[in-house]
């Protein structure tokens, strides 16, 4: 059987380049970065040296990155730090209803320290109005947060429409590029961003190595107490062979962005364009053409997104999915909902994010296996059973 | 480790009892979209014994694979035998169902409860209800 991995957004696999740049730090150069011998010296040269690199694949300084463990860390740091930095000025932050989970849990965080949040709206394609965020400014705003792109359904945002607001307000702006950083160009100078988090994973380097790059002269609280590493921002000894990964994925990705878009396009639009047309009643959420390059997801109505997936998955195909019964919440998805699509349509969530090892024959053979998987589900739905009833009386 | 039990597995891609029952003795419908599950349960009863059964099912794996376990249980039951069977028996039948799922899919046990309540509705009332 074919086996297909359209969830690249849960996780991709290392390039074997970036595998190559880690192992020496895996084994005999083993040292601590903060030590002054000999032992030392290497890990620290490793760390700057990947500094340099995440630095030019988002247009910023090597002295503006701080390596974190995770984008989850990342955009919690950013979220919390930023405004607890500036507390003395206002308690109020706006995201939008659609950031992820740890900008709007962290973001829920602060309610309960006496921060007051906005959450901006979206409109039916995922993306957020720049004069809302004009609006949800306040006298007391220290912060916004709006991510570059919505990793469920692809959306990208006026990321440089909102920057020049939150400029003219002298708000501090923080974004969560953790589903773009490596996949589309990111120069954080033309942006007009404060602070911008990214993960490795999203760029086939390794798991736990992610960075959040705060402007020179921009203020946060740091959440880890302890040592000084990361210019005293971000305590707690480095892990060297993920950072090292990340600043190679980071050199890689950003030689072959345009190259891997130019190949990723293509295989996304089919996709796009070929599932509503080989089975009826699937919407395409998010917008149909600028979206993120690997990016397609949907609704397929009347049927539920785990049941599709399992079945996917048992023909070899691998895809995430926004239901609630996928969620360990037992949420429907908080990205769906703001974009106004009801529960029903929502639980038929299923997400494909492909990557570069995929190629033209496994959309093919998603759009062979899924027509027939969809067919079978609603044949057990009592939901397809009553559009039908009501489709037959209705003419 | 996979999430659900080969019985889960199995009952999920080889579900049991798919379909309608024409002129169904009793029908029982539970769920509703937001907590991501529907069911609806059809009867037909011979006897005081369920002659067959058959489910529609809206949800997650876990949920069509209770559907399906449950019209197993079901058929060829009394309607007091029918009224024993539990979530729980459903959920030990299955192997198991991972917890967070226990609650909002095992729902098949309370639609086909629903059915016979409206089989004996109708029985009840000269079948004028409903």
């Amino acid at each position: 059987m074919r086996k297909v991995y359209l969830d690249h957004s849960a996780a991709m696999p290392l390039l074997p380049e970036v595998r190559e740049a880690m192992q020496p730090y895996l084994g005999e150069i083993f040292g601590n970065p903060s030590s002054l011998h000999d032992w030392g010296d290497p890990a620290r040269e490793a760390v700057e040296n990947a500094r340099v690199q995440v630095a030019a694949l988002i247009g910023g300084e090597a002295e503006e990155i701080l390596f974190t463990a995770s984008g989850t860390e990342s955009n919690n740091f950013a979220v919390k730090g930023l405004a607890l930095a500036q507390q003395s000025k206002g308690k109020h932050v706006v995201i939008s209803a659609i950031e992820h989970f740890s900008v709007m849990n962290a973001a829920k965080t602060l309610e309960k320290w006496g921060f007051e949040i906005t959450a901006v709206p979206v409109d039916k394609f995922g993306r957020v109005n720049p004069e809302d965020v004009r609006k949800a400014l306040r006298k007391d705003t220290v912060l916004v947060s709006v991510m570059h792109a919505n990793g469920e359904v692809g959306s990208i945002e006026p990321i440089k429409e909102i920057s020049q607001i939150t400029r003219e307000n002298k708000v501090i702006f923080h974004t969560d590029a953790v589903a773009t950083a490596g996949t589309i160009p990111i120069d954080v100078k033309e942006m007009g961003v404060d602070a911008l988090s990214l993960s490795g994973n999203q760029f086939y380097g390794p798991r736990g190595s992610a960075a959040l790059w705060v402007k020179r002269g921009v203020r946060i609280m740091p959440l880890l107490d302890g040592g000084v590493q990361e210019f005293g921002r971000r305590a707690g000894t480095e892990d060297v062979p993920a950072i090292v990964g990340m600043g190679k994925a980071a050199e890689i990705a950003l030689k072959e962005m345009d190259g891997r878009a130019k190949k990723l396009v293509p295989l996304r639009d089919r996709l796009i364009r070929g599932l509503p047309a080989k089975t009826g009643h699937v919407v395409v959420t998010g917008p149909e053409d600028v979206r993120l390059p690997g990016h397609a997801s949907f609704c397929v109505e009347f049927i539920e997104g785990e049941a599709m997936l399992m079945l996917l998955n048992a023909s070899g195909i691998a895809v995430s999915s926004g239901s609630s019964c996928t969620s360990r919440a037992l949420k429907a998805s908080h990205v769906l909902l703001a974009m106004g699509y009801s529960h029903e349509i929502a639980q038929g969530s299923i997400l494909f994010t492909l990557g570069i090892e995929n190629v033209l024959e496994d959309i093919d053979y998603v759009l062979q296996e899924m027509p027939p998987i969809c067919e079978r589900l609603r044949q057990m739905s009592p939901l397809w059973a009553k559009y039908l009833k009501f489709a037959k009386g209705d003419h | 480790m996979p999430v659900y039990s080969d019985v889960v597995m199995d009952h999920f891609m080889h579900p049991r009892n798919v379909g309608e029952i024409e002129n169904a003795d009793g029908v029982g419908e539970v769920g509703n979209p937001v907590c991501g599950d529907m069911m609806t349960f059809y009867i037909k009863v011979k006897d005081d014994k369920i002659d067959d059964v058959k489910f529609k099912t809206f949800g997650c794996g876990a949920a069509i694979a209770v559907s399906s376990m449950v019209s197993e249980m079901a058929k060829g039951k009394t309607i007091e035998e029918v009224r024993k069977i539990t979530p729980e028996a459903v959920a030990e039948e299955l192997k198991g169902l991972p917890k967070q799922k226990f609650h909002c899919s095992n729902l098949g046990a309370q639609a086909l409860n629903k059915a016979v309540d409206n089989y004996l509705e109708k029985k009840g009332d000269g079948g004028e209800k409903k």
